[in-house]
């Protein structure tokens, strides 16, 4: 992103660099260009990279549209990510702020017994029996608590808490506002881009979230998309997803790649505001200095 | 005031001091409350059943019901056959993650700095953070597209050159590979990140003064720009070995399958499979707290030694 210079040799840098980057953009492309072409596959074609507009068939598509189980999921992944995002935020606000406060006695315990959470993990099977032991399996509690809280986010969070100008939290405490007017009314408007930013980590952790799903949920029903995109892709239950007539309409792998471009869809529609926001996000908590 | 009285206060001041300051403070611990509670229930109390590694867990006796049996579980898994294969596949697959990851993010972020193409920079930029953000379950469909050995991109290629299709995802030769060339497909752009954070942080003048003194580009790449990652390059590395153990458990979970077992599973995966899937709670409990015990001791000396030689560290 600098200035030119004309040396022959300055030129052949430039060109490799350029090209370094083309193959960076083919390399990342090619895939998913593939993926969509795959999608449009007709019966008695084979895929290619090529595949002829005139060709492409959206039959796989319309085989999915219509599949009730599929709208479940979406519903079931909805609720997941918007009510993990909401409790999460919530937690993790609620934590960080006073956490923030340097006055507060007990602070560098508490700090120290969350961070330790951070460094050392008692591992799934004990993680599983607390979720067992308190009646929440097959429950969508289950997912939305047990990663509620991320220590990451959390710290994040209370480094930029204890970055706002102290003087306009005390003119507010002057004028009669206890701690929680202090933090809603002065410290979360000034918080947006963080909030932002750390709701749309969670959202996308829980979007993408196959795991604790599976962990955790028993009843088919509730299983939100990757779960059910997993199963399209294996093979297994497909006949729940789609019925014996979609297998007619359209060749498997066009089903399979059909799915996997409806839900990275949503995923590339926010795709925008989480490149803004998280690049900004990866270095405001990269290190500590 | 009777001196007795004033005595005895004067003696529970400090006390009296300390109850009066955290009520003061009440509405910000009553605040704190939820996340703590979290913290103390999601846990701390998985810590407090981490026990049953050193007991023979029975789900009728529960976890303090059940019988002690020492370290038994953890003589069965260091002495099991298991023991060396997990160990070796989780450092196997780690290493090559960090050793194959890291120049691609370093050449990425050379390349995005130095470019004149401003286009092609952000372009370049969008399109390699995007798989960063797909889900291990979509990579794996997208692998399934490139790899499977009757469709896949990559087969119909070698069947047109005359040659055997592989089976990518079930070949004990090719699923390590497969891993850890697709965690660089995934995260080489999101890891350039923070090295062009380091390259854009270097005072330009040092470039221009470089420049007239006739450096070439090469040169000042050489020169410069390298040296100004070091700091961050050792951070990255010491953190990715302080949680070296972490193989990546999302991953192996979606994309491996019996036929390469031998070389795929790694102490997360098996853990699983053990304690949710055999129900050998037990035995999972003990070889999760051996990897956490583990991990704990890398990452604290991991972080030690960023402190030292970087002077950041991750917390």
């Amino acid at each position: 992103m600098r200035k030119r210079s004309l040396s022959p040799s300055d030129r052949l840098f430039e060109w490799s660099i350029d090209l370094f980057l083309v193959g960076v953009l083919v390399v990342t492309l090619v895939p998913m260009w593939y993926v969509l072409m795959v999608s449009f596959l007709p019966f008695g074609k084979s895929p290619s990279l090529f595949l002829a507009p005139w060709d492409w068939s959206f039959e796989a598509y319309a085989q999915l549209i219509f599949q009730p189980t599929i709208w479940r999921a979406a519903l079931n992944s909805l609720v997941l990510t918007l009510g993990g995002v909401a409790i999460s935020l919530t937690l993790t606000v609620m934590a960080a702020y006073p956490l923030s406060r340097r006055e507060l006695p007990g602070r560098g315990l508490i700090v120290g017994l969350i961070l330790f959470t951070f460094l050392f993990n008692a591992g799934l099977i004990p993680t599983f029996l607390v979720v067992k032991d308190l009646g929440l399996l097959n429950t969508y509690w289950s997912v939305l608590l047990n990663g509620a809280v991320s220590v990451y986010n959390l710290l994040v969070m209370k480094t930029f808490f204890q970055s706002l100008p102290e003087s306009l939290e005390e003119a507010a405490r002057i004028d009669g506002a206890n701690d929680w007017q202090v933090l809603w009314h002065v410290v979360l408007p000034l918080s947006r881009p963080i909030l932002l930013t750390i709701g749309l980590f969670y959202g996308v952790a829980n979007w993408n979230n196959f795991f604790e799903p599976i962990l955790f949920l028993s009843d088919r029903s509730l299983m939100p998309l990757p779960v059910v995109l997993r199963d399209i892709l294996t093979g297994l239950n497909v006949a729940e997803y789609v019925e014996g007539t979609a297998a007619q309409a359209a060749p498997a792998e066009a089903l399979k790649m059909a799915a996997v471009v409806l839900i990275t869809l949503p995923m590339l529609l926010v795709y925008p505001w989480i490149q803004r926001y998280f690049t900004k996000g990866v270095l405001i908590g990269s290190v500590k200095e | 005031m009777n001196p007795a009285i004033a005595k005895s206060l004067a003696g529970r001041d400090g006390l009296a001091t300390l109850l009066r300051r955290i009520w003061r403070y009440r509405l910000l611990y009553l605040m704190l409350l939820p996340g703590l509670l979290y913290f103390l229930i999601f846990r701390y109390w998985p810590l407090w059943n981490a026990q049953i590694a050193f007991k023979d867990f029975q789900p009728m006796l529960g976890v303090w019901g059940s019988p002690w049996v020492g370290l038994q579980h953890f003589q069965d898994f260091f002495s099991s056959y298991y023991f060396g294969q997990l160990l070796a596949n989780t450092l196997i697959i780690s290493v090559a993650k960090i050793a194959l990851g890291i120049p691609p993010a370093i050449l990425l972020a050379i390349a995005l700095h130095e470019t004149s193409r401003r286009f092609l920079s952000r372009i370049v930029q969008t399109m390699s953070y995007l798989p960063h953000f797909l889900s291990w379950v979509i990579v794996y469909g997208i692998l399934l597209a490139m790899l499977s050995p009757s469709e896949g991109l990559i087969n119909h290629g070698l069947r047109a050159l005359g040659l055997e299709p592989i089976p990518f995802l079930t070949s004990t030769a090719t699923f390590q590979p497969v891993v850890v060339l697709s965690e660089v497909w995934k995260e080489t752009g999101w890891s350039a990140i923070l090295f062009l954070a380091a390259l854009l942080s270097i005072n330009p003048a040092l470039y221009e003064a470089a420049a007239i003194d006739g450096a070439s580009r090469w040169q000042q790449v050489r020169h410069i720009s390298l040296p100004g990652l070091m700091d961050v390059l050792v951070l990255v590395v010491l953190l990715k070995i302080g949680s070296i153990l972490d193989a990546g458990f999302h991953q192996i979970f979606v994309l491996y399958s019996l036929p390469v077992y031998s070389v795929g599973d790694i102490i997360d995966t098996w853990v699983y499979r053990q304690g949710i899937q055999n129900f050998q709670f037990s035995l999972a409990t003990a070889v999760g707290l051996f990897k956490g015990l583990i991990g704990l001791v890398l990452i604290v000396v991991a972080n030690r030694l960023a402190r030292r030689f970087t002077g950041s560290s991750l917390y």
